[in-house]
């Protein structure tokens, strides 16, 4: 077996006896490669009982769940409507200017991927994201710049 | 004499900087050799005062906020650990915005340190699921339902109901689905309390266990909330070594476990069938209902599904009694509402009240208006499915039946509010927008519907055949209203159309008589 399989072999089996584990395993696949491996699927279905279409069709229902790598850093950020309320337009452009890319995208080198989510729950403190799971809020361009450059390439 | 310091480690609090400030305070009364003991609460919710630092002091704890790290040194300097200063805020309950508020399910959150099951003893946390294990499941029930308690997800289904309906389902085994996914926009009260008060979260469960005979557990939390999950996690961990939750819980005969599952961030999986097919690890796709989830829900089990909330404010029914919860109300929307104030306001954050309060009070004075000090022009209420109001509606009354005589809804409890540079025909076409991202998929009106209306929306912006384009709206949200199988689908035409109706002239529309009175009281 292959490297990818066997570590999603090691995955799976954390998850024995648990009903209904398919997201839980997809968590923990994601988390460990960061992404979702294609390798890793039919290994995900087998042990499962369910097709690898069915196993794919998950993955690809859900937004967390990539099935290319993502940077190496993560910027959401909010474009629900308590952050739009509050400027989250100039949000996107201030991380869109500093990093270099546009949302929904990653930067050649890899280094980051930026990515609009909808809502954090920070709607009282916005307009907000997130980086590398860390909460930032009552953001502007200045406050957005200096987190983009603060990102460790 | 060590020093009790209060720093809130909610996920809001952290995002404008209270993890640092509690750095900055041990660093501060270390250099003038003073022993602090700094308590990582959860939030009180007053997220304008956030980071707030609390003292306890002799009279009470004292309160001081916004701070930001680099105030912290000359603070102390002037005597915050001793609780004066010209920056204090006095008694941080004497506080307007919290001391406005009835908090019966977020009485302790951000008071105790939320990792720690004797605090939440202390504050009479664990009454009610004692009253509980000592009732008979059917008088649980009762209680609930006497209590009035509706749903907090959104439709407001009597919770006693639903109770019953799955106490009463034959069934091997059946099961308590709390939903924390939470994905309306403006909304983080379930977030709150998760993260300020989880043994709260876990009573209420473990209450529903008893009350409608399920031994297990689910707890649905979005991805977006990691510092819930994470508190959640660990409290079900130290919930299980007492033996609130195992095999015999609360010394009742029965046995209730909770097991924490993570959403993948897709907002119909709030839905609460989806929701079912996600924990079961399906796509999040909606089903037709019947069978009611009651009877047939999770692993073909009889399911109770309730929001975080309606589950959080049981133990205090229990323990109070139901004529408590009762006792404050509106018609027939009785007891609380944690109602979240967000978006463009200057006071915004969590603020539980008794139905009845009017939407212009809730916005006006306790919100104190705009952030921006420009007049309000519209507050979206109840996330992305919900309507826009003007303020010529702002004496509607917090409450589920006015709400609808309004074509609006409550929803889980969320007001966005926004100032007069918005943009509504902007709103409308990003109403459709996000149901286009999210839609499940299974209904055409709702799938395709939503793409035609952003793309209809894209011509009326760009000033193409505004009134021809503007029926086709109308057209197409009759369509999606009444052919889609959920809400998704079904009331993305609320925001869509209020915002067409109250605001004609930002989509290059002729003024109604309605929106020209509403434009008035905007400018007043
Ligand atoms: C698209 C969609 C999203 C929903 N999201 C949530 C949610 O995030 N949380 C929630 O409690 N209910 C949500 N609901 C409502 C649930 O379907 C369900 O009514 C609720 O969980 C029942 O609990 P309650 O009776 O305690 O309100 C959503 C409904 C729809 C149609
Ligand atoms: S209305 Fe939309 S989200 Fe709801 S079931 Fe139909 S397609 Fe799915
Ligand atoms: S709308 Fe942006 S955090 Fe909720």
């Amino acid at each position: 077996m292959q490297e990818t399989e066997k570590r999603t072999a090691a995955i799976v089996a954390r998850f024995a006896g648990v009903e209904g584990a398919t997201l839980p395993i997809l968590h923990a696949v994601q988390e460990a490669f960061g992404h979702v491996p294609r390798e890793s699927i039919p290994v995900i279905a087998a042990a499962l009982n369910r097709t690898r279409a069915e196993i794919h069709g998950v993955v690809s229902f859900y937004h967390d769940f990539r099935e290319e790598p993502a940077g190496r850093h993560h910027v959401r950020v909010c474009r629900a409507e308590a952050c739009r309320a509050m400027g989250s337009d100039r949000i996107v452009a201030g991380f869109e200017t500093a990093l270099g890319i546009t949302l929904g995208s990653t930067s050649a080198d890899g280094a980051v991927t930026l990515e609009p989510v909808y809502c954090l729950g920070l709607c009282a403190t916005a307009p907000s994201a997130m980086i590398d799971g860390k909460p930032v809020g009552r953001l502007d361009e200045a406050a957005a710049a200096r987190l983009a450059r603060e990102i460790g390439r | 004499m060590t020093v009790r310091l209060f720093v809130p480690a909610d996920a809001a609090a952290i995002a404008v900087g209270a993890d640092d400030v509690a750095l900055a305070l041990a660093a501060a009364a270390a250099r003038i050799g003073r022993s602090v003991e700094i308590v990582r609460t959860g939030s009180r919710g007053a997220f304008f005062l956030e980071p707030l630092v609390e003292v306890e002091t002799a009279s009470g704890r004292v309160g001081f906020g916004p701070v930001a790290a680099g105030d912290v040194e000359s603070l102390v300097a002037d005597g915050l650990l001793d609780g004066i200063g010209a920056r204090s805020l006095g008694l941080v309950e004497d506080v307007p915005f919290l001391k406005a508020q009835t908090r019966f399910t977020f009485s302790r959150c951000g008071v105790i340190d939320p990792a720690s099951l004797d605090d939440y003893r202390a504050q009479g946390g664990g009454l009610g699921l004692a009253r509980a294990a000592a009732m008979a499941p059917a008088e649980i029930v009762a209680a609930v339902s006497a209590s009035g308690l509706r749903g907090r997800g959104g439709a407001g289904f009597p919770t006693g109901i639903k109770w019953k309906t799955v106490l009463d389902a034959p069934g091997a085994r059946k099961f308590v689905v709390a939903n924390a996914d939470e994905g309306d926009s403006g909304t983080f009260a379930d977030r709150v309390l998760m993260e300020g008060d989880p043994f709260a979260v876990i009573e209420g469960m473990a209450i529903a266990g008893l009350a409608t005979g399920a031994s297990r557990g689910y707890l649905y939390i979005r991805s977006e909330y990691p510092h819930a999950i994470a508190r959640m996690e660990a409290a079900v961990e130290t919930a299980r070594r007492a033996g609130w939750l195992g095999d015999r819980i609360a010394g009742s005969g029965h046995a209730f476990d909770i097991e924490i599952r993570v959403g993948a961030g897709a907002y119909v999986c709030g839905e609460e069938t989806a929701l079912i097919e996600s924990i079961e690890g399906n796509r999040g796709e909606v089903r037709a209902k019947p069978p009611l989830p009651a009877l047939k829900g999770l692993f073909g089990a009889p399911t109770v599904v309730n929001n975080l909330l309606s589950l959080a404010a049981v133990p205090f029914i229990l323990a109070e009694g139901p004529e408590a919860y009762a006792a404050v109300g509106c018609g027939r929307s009785r007891g609380t509402m944690p109602v979240q104030i967000a978006g463009n306001v200057k006071r915004g954050g969590l603020f539980e009240v008794a139905f009845g309060i009017t939407l212009g009070e809730l916005v006006e004075e306790i919100g104190g208006g705009t952030a921006t000090g420009r007049p309000v022009k519209a507050v979206q209420v109840g996330g992305p499915l919900g309507a826009y109001f003007p303020p010529a509606l702002f004496d509607t009354p917090f409450d589920y039946e006015a709400f609808a005589a309004r074509d609006g809804l409550i929803g889980h409890g969320g007001i966005v509010v926004f100032d007069d540079t918005v943009q509504m025909d902007a709103m409308a076409r990003f109403a459709f927008e996000f149901c286009a991202i999210e839609s499940c998929g299974k209904c055409t009106p709702c799938r395709i519907g939503s793409t035609r209306g952003r793309e209809t929306l894209d011509a009326i912006i760009a000033g193409r055949d505004v009134s021809k384009n503007a029926a086709l709206v109308e057209e197409l949200c009759d369509i999606m209203r009444f052919g889609s199988l959920c809400a998704l689908g079904g009331f993305t035409p609320y925001p869509v159309m209020s915002a067409l109706r109250h605001f004609p002239r930002d989509f290059g529309l002729p003024e109604t008589a309605a929106a020209k009175a509403a434009a008035r009281e905007t400018a007043a």
